[in-house]
């Protein structure tokens, strides 16, 4: 049932991406191309920003950034149709870029300012989106799945033809509710994605201490669910991926489980020395496999020209700069916040499902 | 222009650092992303990173530095063209942690609540059972986006047959049997209500919903809260709470206290079949989580209730189920029977006693209790549940601070004894609150005290 994907290995230049070479219909062309090389790009600059921040003592409490990891979100939001539900853990900066949520929103968040998604009281892992279809930014390690069901649910109970990608990590693989939500969304077909991002540690334990068994896309196994993994590295193989999972979950075929083999550069957060690695490991991952390098030689390929991708550089970096500045800028809650938000208003009687 | 690399902090608590090695030197072309310098902390060593594409400027402080304070200069990126010697112009803002002390306005006033309607109507006389289901399907009726799940619902029509004749008029999509997963369809249902469905989530007792309990409290309680206020999470968590019958320690619990002590739930404990109803409506209405604590021994006694199926009773209203005058007797769910009967029993030996039935226990109906204090100056209160920072406390507590001085003797409680449910039938009954508990306190409240 699962089918297995080659460990990611340095991409031959000139090899025509799978995605291109099998003739589908949903080949990107270039213009896909080059807004995916932008949406990984401005998170991988935001995200550096961010650390910067946090350098800096202007974002406070924990933040994990998904330097390394941007072609899983990228790849799988390319493949998503509009009112598809994203929901993730607590590395999630950049699910909401790609969601796209406002750079300047999510970071005034992660400052703590009244300009932040959540006003400044939820900070980096608590963040929402309902316009933009983005529930959240959870910060209890596999509390999410069981929540991406509920999403799943409530758009088949509306026969909504959408279906909710539910993010978790390689650690979270190993939490009890994980199981609970398989086993439910397969029982009821289920219109749910899992998207599971192993990026090979789980904090500091390394995944092959942690999980047992063979490949994490093989854990929905006993419960009929089909799993894939995918060079979670390669932008193209997680679209390409993406749109067949996804397509599977819209017909009604219930849950299907992507194993994204990706990487993550920096530590587990901010304040992670990463001793559990080598340097060379790091290095190794970011001069060959790194997922922005690999779509900007794909560009250059495709005769996209330099100044081309110099203007897209420029133009993240401003949208960085910017987000910056209003972060930094944007006033901090008011004290009065301190009691808002706890509970909705309600007029006993009248209240309606659709004024909530 | 010129960017500043500033000694970072890599913990909240991180003061100051030894710069142990630069990595690059004064004139090196780096990448956002190159690791540029180690520092090291008394925990680890670290790696600083470009936060910028440029070239490296002056190195303002010398490897091997010690105690190099969080947010110093120690380097200057040079943009293209720029000459080395080149400082920022527009000093990136140092922005302070503004660290005054405001004052904070006071909590907003509690929203007032509308009382309910007095009702002159018909009635008739059902289970506290039959009540809760007609309340589910009456709010069915009203709102598609309504529904059932858990264990046993459907097609068993409920453990405790709660839920009996849903599935044969709603269907199984509206009537969700669940495997034994706690946790999970907690959480889904959680999910559900973020999609705006209004999910009745039913635990066969609250002994299981602490296998759920951080979906309670950390996902459906919390998330307004951290969104800023736009996840409204419309969820109704009911079921059986507190001691059934011989089951023993890990099957007889009340829970009322732990909810109540988390804001962002609102916590109902109801008595009779109409509050049981009333409550129930208004809880699957409330755009909030609502923790619906039933009482099973209650399940099959019988009341009078309006007929009327737009029945609500507002959730944070207690209720004067007995008016008196010498002392206040403070209780909820299945106590308020118990403390109905010893209110009669008092009654005979002179004992005006004023019982309130909370039937909300968060937001707590603080006005209705201490307005009763002040006129009759004497509390009891009674739960089943363990004394230890119980409902018990948090009134005497509020009593304290709002009532002191209309208090003629010390606020007494009565309580479940202070040790996991036994199951013995003897050991059973001693460690509940009976009728005779409440009359003894009640005397000893009243006759140590009376005429001082």
């Amino acid at each position: 049932m699962v089918q297995k994907a080659t460990t990611p290995r340095k991409k031959k230049p000139g090899r025509p991406p799978k995605a291109i070479a099998t003739g589908r219909n949903d080949i990107p062309t270039t213009e896909d191309l080059t807004a995916m090389y932008h949406d990984m790009l401005l998170i991988r600059r935001f995200e550096e920003k961010a650390g910067q921040l946090y350098g800096m003592g202007q974002i406070g409490g924990f933040c994990h950034l998904y330097i390394g990891q941007e072609a899983v979100v990228v790849g799988l939001q390319s493949a998503s149709k509009t009112g598809d539900t994203v929901v993730t853990s607590y590395r999630d900066h950049g699910h909401m870029l790609a969601c796209g949520m406002d750079a300047d929103g999510v970071m005034a968040e992660l400052t703590g300012r009244e300009g932040g998604y959540s006003r400044g009281k939820g900070g980096s892992m608590h963040m929402f989106s309902r316009e933009k279809k983005f529930f959240g930014g959870h910060g209890i390690v596999g509390a999410q799945v069981p929540i991406g069901c509920g999403l799943a649910f409530s758009h088949k109970y509306k026969d909504e033809a959408n279906v909710c990608m539910t993010y978790l990590g390689d650690g979270a693989v190993n939490q009890g509710q994980v199981y609970e939500s398989f086993n439910m969304a397969a029982l009821w077909d289920l219109p749910c994605l899992f998207v599971i991002e192993n990026n090979q540690y789980g904090m500091g334990t390394a995944v092959t201490r942690a999980a047992a068994g063979p490949a994490l896309a093989e854990r929905g196994s006993a419960y009929g669910i089909p799993g894939k993994q995918v060079d979670g590295m390669d932008v193209l193989a997680v679209r390409e991926a993406g749109l067949e999972a996804l397509a599977h979950c819209r017909e009604g075929k219930g849950p299907f489980i992507l194993e994204m083999k990706t990487y993550r550069y920096r530590g587990h957060s901010m304040s992670d020395p990463a001793k559990y690695r080598t340097r060379e490991e790091v290095n190794a991952m970011r001069k060959q496999h790194d997922p922005i390098d690999q779509l900007r030689e794909l560009l250059i390929m495709q005769n996209v020209k330099e100044e081309a991708l110099k203007a897209i550089d420029s133009e993240v970096k401003a949208v960085v700069t910017k987000a910056t500045e209003f972060a930094q800028t944007s006033s901090e809650p008011d004290p009065s916040e301190l009691f808002t938000d706890i509970l909705l208003p309600v007029s006993c009687g009248t209240a309606a499902s659709t004024e909530a | 222009m010129a960017v500043e690399i500033r000694m970072p902090a890599l913990s909240p608590t991180m003061e100051e650092g030894t710069l142990a090695k630069w990595l690059v030197a004064e004139g090196d072309e780096v990448r956002s992303g190159d690791v540029i310098a180690e520092i090291e902390t008394d925990k680890a060593t670290m790696e600083v990173e470009a936060a910028d594409d440029g070239r490296v400027g002056t190195l303002l402080v010398a490897a091997g530095a010690q105690n190099v304070k969080v947010n110093a200069l120690i380097a200057i990126l040079l943009a293209e063209g720029e000459a080395a010697g080149t400082t920022p112009t527009a000093a990136a803002s140092t922005l302070e942690a503004s660290n005054t002390p405001e004052m904070l306005t006071p909590a907003p006033a509690v929203e007032a609540i509308a009382a309910e309607a007095d009702w002159t109507g018909a009635t008739a006389n059902v289970t506290v059972r039959e009540a809760l289901r007609d309340a589910m399907a009456e709010e069915m009726r009203r709102d598609d986006n309504v529904f059932v799940m858990g264990e046993e619902v459907a097609e068993y029509q409920g453990a405790y047959k709660v839920t009996q004749g849903l599935l044969a008029e709603f269907g199984p999509k509206r009537v969700i049997d669940t495997p034994i997963t706690e946790q999970g369809f907690a959480g889904l249902g959680v999910g559900a209500a973020f999609g705006e469905l209004r999910p009745v989530i039913e635990f066969m007792t609250f002994n299981f919903a602490m296998q759920a309990i951080d979906q309670i409290i950390n996902s459906a309680a919390k998330t307004l809260y951290m969104s800023g206020g736009q996840m409204g999470c419309p969820i109704v968590f009911r079921g059986p709470n507190g001691a059934a019958s011989r089951v023993a320690a890990q099957h007889s619990q009340c829970y009322a206290s732990w909810y109540a002590h988390c804001p962002g739930l609102k916590v109902v404990a109801p008595w009779s079949a109409a509050d049981a109803k009333g409550l129930l409506k208004a809880a699957i209405r409330d755009p909030n989580p609502v923790i619906f604590l039933e009482n099973e021994v209650m399940y099959g006694q019988s009341f009078d209730i309006p007929e009327d199926d737009d029945w609500v009773v507002p959730i944070g209203k207690a209720k004067i189920d007995r008016v008196g005058s010498d002392v206040t007797i403070v209780a909820f769910s299945i106590m308020v029977g118990r403390a109905l009967a010893a209110a009669e029993t008092l009654a005979e030996q002179g004992v005006s006693a004023e019982v309130i039935d909370l039937r909300t226990i968060r937001p707590l109906d603080s006005d209705t209790i201490i307005a009763s204090v002040r006129k009759t100056s004497r509390l009891v209160t009674c739960e089943e549940g363990f004394p230890f920072a119980g409902l018990g406390s948090e009134i005497a507590m509020q009593v304290m601070e709002h009532a002191f001085d209309w208090l003629d003797a010390p606020i007494a409680r009565v309580t479940g004894e202070d040790v996991p449910m036994p199951y013995a039938a003897n050991l059973e009954k001693l460690a509940l609150p009976q009728i005779e508990d409440i009359v003894a306190t009640v005397l000893a409240t009243c006759d140590g005290f009376r005429g001082a």
